[in-house]
Formats: structure tokens, C-alpha cells, sequence
């Protein structure tokens, strides 16, 4: 009861802060400076998808395939983990490329950030940010969030399911790498999936999917413990509270130990869930995040 | 929790560990029950429909959809914009490579060059020469319209054939309704026939094709193992494994070899110097 009472203050400025986070640093900062990271990210996530689509679309071949294994410039091989993963438990032992591939992907993201992934090359982010967006806007509350740990239990079945049935199962309805493909290569009814997923995180869970049950989320989240980029809230001692951070954060119990001391006393992010997208920096008014590196615990 | 006693800070996290036991219960059941539907699913339709072929080297099926991770690299390094990726709605596993040769064939490239592209190993690089690769086997499966089982001369299957005169050949035969013309029936050879589709994509028919190729689990019966063919045996032994047959007379042909039915033993058939006994019908050995 006592926690309850305690929240409500937050909670009237969650609710205050829900429909528009950030408003208060556009006036302060300017929109362009309020939006920097969000602007960063969607050249990235965007940059990457020309990067495959300049092949078929103006026969410029700089990247051949799609994110579930690559080609770039006829050299460097790129596979991701999680399909190679499958493969494996399915049983196939891939050729040394797809290793190769793999291990590279593995490398970087351990060393930025296995959930930098999810924020600055999925696409599916940018319908669930388009999602989250739109419920702000529309206010709507409530509804079903699965439980926090869903997408590991998944995660775990997905490889399960992979042995079991000596295929990549998952991938039959993955809407990661169908979205990616259906760019690419062409969608059929795969729209309907991803159709399906904006509309869960509308009307059903609120950041439902990339939040609570993409198993490819959970298995590049597992990369993350070891991530050099990383939020901090330096600048800690200058947060009134206003919630922005909180409401426009996909992954918003990262925060906390961090912003309020809760377990911890630096105030770097080390969750792994976090994507280090940035919005936090960008909603803050008062410059309250940054991002930095994960030796940086000094505060300012 | 009634009983509580003060001793008791370590019962204090029960409920807690309780509610937790309850939802982990609940998270891994539905996950499960997810990863149990999506995974009948993939099995289901893992059936691959008769007019998709795989590309060329392409594991078995069932090592295939292990092995193929659905980058499509196959796809970018074909020259002939044979191969597609599926779509969902397709029936064909989501994202793996596949063509239908009715539209686009596999026009055999020497070098195969989607073979190298797959990262995996779901095309085997075992494969070199491109007339070792086995997609399909095309089968003539219809004799009621196919044109040359009506008598004409279409040919066109077997002048496409990449591997003309030993993946498809034209055997003669007599035709019954004319009585006095010649058949020239396509034939398709398991030993050779790459499975690319040259044949049904050319075939004249406005639809369907008469010539298609199928997966060969589907194209071909088994060996019959447990058969001895007698003339493979005498072959191999210098005598028929039955010993010698009771020479039975037969009204009419008393001075013919046993076994001779001929009526007319002597006369040759037209314009067959060389083989003066050449049985018409299929592996003739008979050119255009």
C-alpha cells in the first residue's frame, strides 16, 4: 500500500508526461537537439535498409541479402546469431561464411550492445516506435502486458521447437526477418504480421513486442552484458521528476537503478535491456542523460 | 500465512515467490503453447508443393529447412532471375528459394553460381558439374495431349533439353490408329535428367504443360531389389540361373530358333542394314 502511495505523485506527472514527452525539452533545447538521437537512429536504421535496397532497386550492389545473412562488397559475410543459432539446434553445421558471419555480428554486439540491435537496425522499431507514438497520442491506457519474461521463455522454446522439428520453425512467422525480407524481396501476406504486431502494441500491450516477447529481442538482450556504450544519468542531481524519460522509454525499468540510486550508487544504465536508443537523452530538459562509454561513472 | 510466527522474516518472501512460481508457470505454458503451435505449423506445411524445385545442389528437404537461413544470396547471384524467395501465402517455407519451371527454368550455368553464394551449406558445394545436379526429373505425364504421343511432330521438349539425346530422347514406334506411321515418343532418362525445366517450360500446350518436371520422390518407384532379372543373371554367370528350358515344338516354326517367334525371320526392316533386328520401342538408340 505504502509503495502506491508513494508512487502517485509520479504517476499524476506519468500521466501529464504520457501524451507528449519532451515537450518541455523542445522549448528548452530546440526540436532538432530534442530529437537528435531519435534522428540518429532512424538514419541508421533507414541507411542500412538503402544499403540492401540500392542493389535491387538501382542495381547498386553494395550489400547482397537481408540482416539474416549478408554480402557486403562481395567480401565481408554478416550472419546473425539467432538464425545461425537455430540452424544449429536444427542440426546443421553451416559452412565456415555463416560462422564467419556470425562471429562477427556476435563480436560487435557484444561489444556495443547486443539490444543496440533492436533500436538502431531492426526495422520492426520503427513500427513499434509508430505504435507506442500513437498511443501516447490517442491516450490510450491499460491493457495486457505479457510477463517481463516471455521473450526468454520463448527464446528457449524457439530453439526447442528448432531441435524438435529439424527446421528453423520460427522463422516460418518470424516478423523480424520477414518484415526485413518483404522489403527486400517482396511480402505476400507477411504484411499482415507486421500489420498484426502495430496493432498488439496499439490496442493490446503497450511495447508488447519488442518489450516483452521477440525472442530475437531476447537473444541479442543476452548479448548486452558486456556493452561498452551505455546511458548514464550524470546529471542526476538535476532531475525534477518530470517522467519523460520513463514514458518514452522502451524498456522503462532500466532507469530507475540508474536515475534514483535504486541498488546501485553510479549512474551508468548497465541493464542489458537497454537499447541505448537515446530518447531519454533526447526527452530529458534538464540534460540529465548522456551517452557514454560503461567505464564513464562520473556525474556532472 | 496465518501461522506466522516471529521468526519469521524469512517466510516474508512466500506470497512473493509464490505469485512468481504461478507466472512463470503461466509465461512458459503460453510460450510453449506458441513455440508448440508455430512449430506443428512449420511441420505441416514444411510439404513442399510439387511445382516449387529447389536450386541446384539443394540438401534434402528435411536438411534443407535446417540448413537455409532465407538470406537470398542464391537469389542475387542468379543471372537469370530464376530463383525466388517465398512469401508468406506461398505454401513454400516462408523465405526459402524455390522456382516453378513452367515461368522461369534453371538455365544450367556452368560455374552454378547460387551454389557458392549460400553461406550455409543449404546448397551444397559438393557440386561441380552442373549435369550432376538432380532438382526434379521431368516426366511426361501426359500421353493424352502431348502432341508427339498424337502422332505429330512437336519435339520441342527434346530439342530444348540441355542434355539433349541422353536426358530426353525420341523413341520410334509403330503408330496403331494410322497403322502405317511412325510415333516419336519422348523419353526421359533418370541418369541424366537434371530436373531444370527447360522441357516444361517449352512445351507447346497453352496451359498446363504434357512434359513436368516433379520431385523425384514423386517422379520415380523404387528399385525392385528383390527381383533377379534373368538376362542381367545369365550375364553375369554365362548361363541362365534356371537352368536350360524344355524346347516345347511350336506348330509352324519347326525350323526357326527356339524362342524366334518371327514370322518372317529374313526380312529386314526398312532401312536397317546395319542392325538387321533392331526392337522398336523405348532406348532404341534411334536418332532424328
Amino acid at each position: 500500500m505504502s509503495a502506491q502511495a508513494n508512487m502517485s505523485p509520479s504517476a499524476r506527472a506519468a500521466r501529464r508526461a504520457a501524451a507528449r514527452p519532451g515537450a518541455e525539452a523542445v522549448e528548452e533545447k530546440g526540436w532538432l537537439r530534442a530529437h537528435k538521437w531519435l534522428l540518429a537512429r532512424r538514419l541508421s536504421q533507414l541507411g542500412i535498409l538503402a544499403l540492401f535496397l540500392a542493389g535491387p532497386w538501382f542495381g547498386l550492389w553494395i550489400v547482397q541479402g537481408n540482416l539474416s545473412s549478408s554480402l557486403t562488397l562481395d567480401v565481408l559475410p554478416l550472419t546473425d546469431p539467432f538464425l545461425l543459432a537455430q540452424s544449429l539446434a536444427a542440426g546443421h553445421p553451416p559452412y565456415r561464411e555463416a560462422l564467419l558471419g556470425g562471429g562477427i555480428v556476435l563480436a560487435f554486439y557484444l561489444l556495443v550492445g547486443g539490444r543496440v540491435f533492436c533500436s538502431w537496425v531492426c526495422p520492426v522499431n520503427m513500427v513499434t516506435d509508430a505504435a507506442a507514438w500513437l498511443r501516447r497520442r490517442l491516450g490510450l491506457k491499460g491493457g495486457k502486458v505479457p510477463h517481463a519474461h516471455t521473450r526468454h521463455w520463448l527464446l528457449a522454446f524457439v530453439l526447442v521447437a528448432a531441435a524438435l522439428t529439424g527446421s528453423l520453425a520460427w522463422e516460418w512467422v518470424n516478423p523480424v526477418s520477414m518484415f526485413h525480407r518483404g522489403l527486400i524481396f517482396g511480402f505476400g501476406l507477411s504484411w499482415g504480421v507486421v500489420l498484426g504486431i502495430f496493432l498488439y502494441d496499439l490496442l493490446i500491450a503497450p511495447r508488447g513486442w519488442c518489450g516483452h516477447v521477440c525472442p530475437m529481442g531476447a537473444a541479442y538482450g543476452l548479448l548486452g552484458r558486456t556493452a561498452l556504450a551505455r546511458v548514464s544519468a550524470g546529471g542526476r542531481a538535476r532531475c525534477d521528476d518530470c517522467m519523460d524519460c520513463f514514458a518514452v522509454c522502451p524498456e522503462p525499468q532500466v532507469i530507475r537503478p540508474a536515475l534514483k540510486a535504486a541498488g546501485q550508487d553510479h549512474p551508468l544504465i548497465l541493464d542489458r535491456n537497454c537499447t541505448t536508443c537515446g530518447r531519454c537523452v533526447d526527452v530529458c530538459s534538464k540534460d540529465v542523460f548522456r551517452i557514454t562509454t560503461r567505464f564513464d561513472r562520473s556525474e556532472s | 500465512m496465518e501461522n506466522t510466527t516471529p521468526a519469521d522474516d524469512r517466510n516474508a518472501p512466500r506470497p512473493a515467490r509464490r505469485r512468481f512460481l504461478r507466472e512463470a508457470a503461466g509465461v512458459a505454458g503460453g510460450a510453449g503453447l506458441l513455440a508448440l503451435g508455430v512449430g506443428l505449423y512449420a511441420r505441416q506445411a514444411s510439404a513442399l508443393p510439387a511445382s516449387a524445385l529447389r536450386p541446384p545442389g539443394a540438401l534434402p528437404e528435411a536438411d534443407f529447412l535446417a540448413a537455409c537461413v532465407r538470406c537470398g544470396l542464391c537469389v542475387r547471384d542468379c543471372p537469370y532471375g530464376t530463383l525466388k524467395l517465398a512469401e508468406l501465402g506461398d505454401g513454400i517455407a516462408t523465405g526459402t528459394p524455390y522456382f516453378n519451371a513452367r515461368s522461369v527454368p534453371c538455365e544450367m550455368c556452368e560455374d552454378i553460381p547460387c551454389v557458392p553464394a549460400c553461406p550455409t551449406g543449404a546448397l551444397d558445394r559438393a557440386l561441380t558439374d552442373i549435369e550432376q545436379a538432380r532438382m526434379g526429373l521431368a516426366v511426361l505425364i501426359d500421353q493424352e495431349t502431348c502432341l508427339n504421343f498424337l502422332g505429330l511432330r512437336c519435339d520441342v521438349c527434346y530439342r530444348v533439353c540441355p542434355v539433349i539425346d541422353k536426358a530426353i530422347t525420341l523413341e520410334m514406334s509403330h503408330n496403331p490408329r494410322s497403322d502405317r506411321h511412325a510415333m516419336f515418343l519422348p523419353t526421359v532418362h533418370s541418369d541424366h535428367c537434371t530436373g531444370c525445366g527447360k522441357c516444361e517450360q517449352a512445351c507447346v500446350l497453352p496451359g498446363e504443360a504434357a512434359i513436368k518436371v516433379l520431385p523425384i520422390q514423386l517422379a520415380k518407384g523404387s528399385t525392385a531389389e528383390h527381383y533377379r532379372k534373368g538376362w542381367v543373371e545369365r550375364e553375369a554367370h554365362g548361363r541362365s540361373l534356371i537352368g536350360e528350358q524344355v524346347e516345347l515344338p511350336v506348330r509352324g516354326m519347326e525350323g526357326q530358333a527356339y524362342g524366334d517367334t518371327r514370322l518372317r525371320p529374313d526380312a529386314a526392316p526398312q532401312g536397317a542394314e546395319t542392325a538387321p533386328y533392331a526392337p522398336g520401342g523405348l532406348d532404341s538408340g534411334w536418332k532424328p
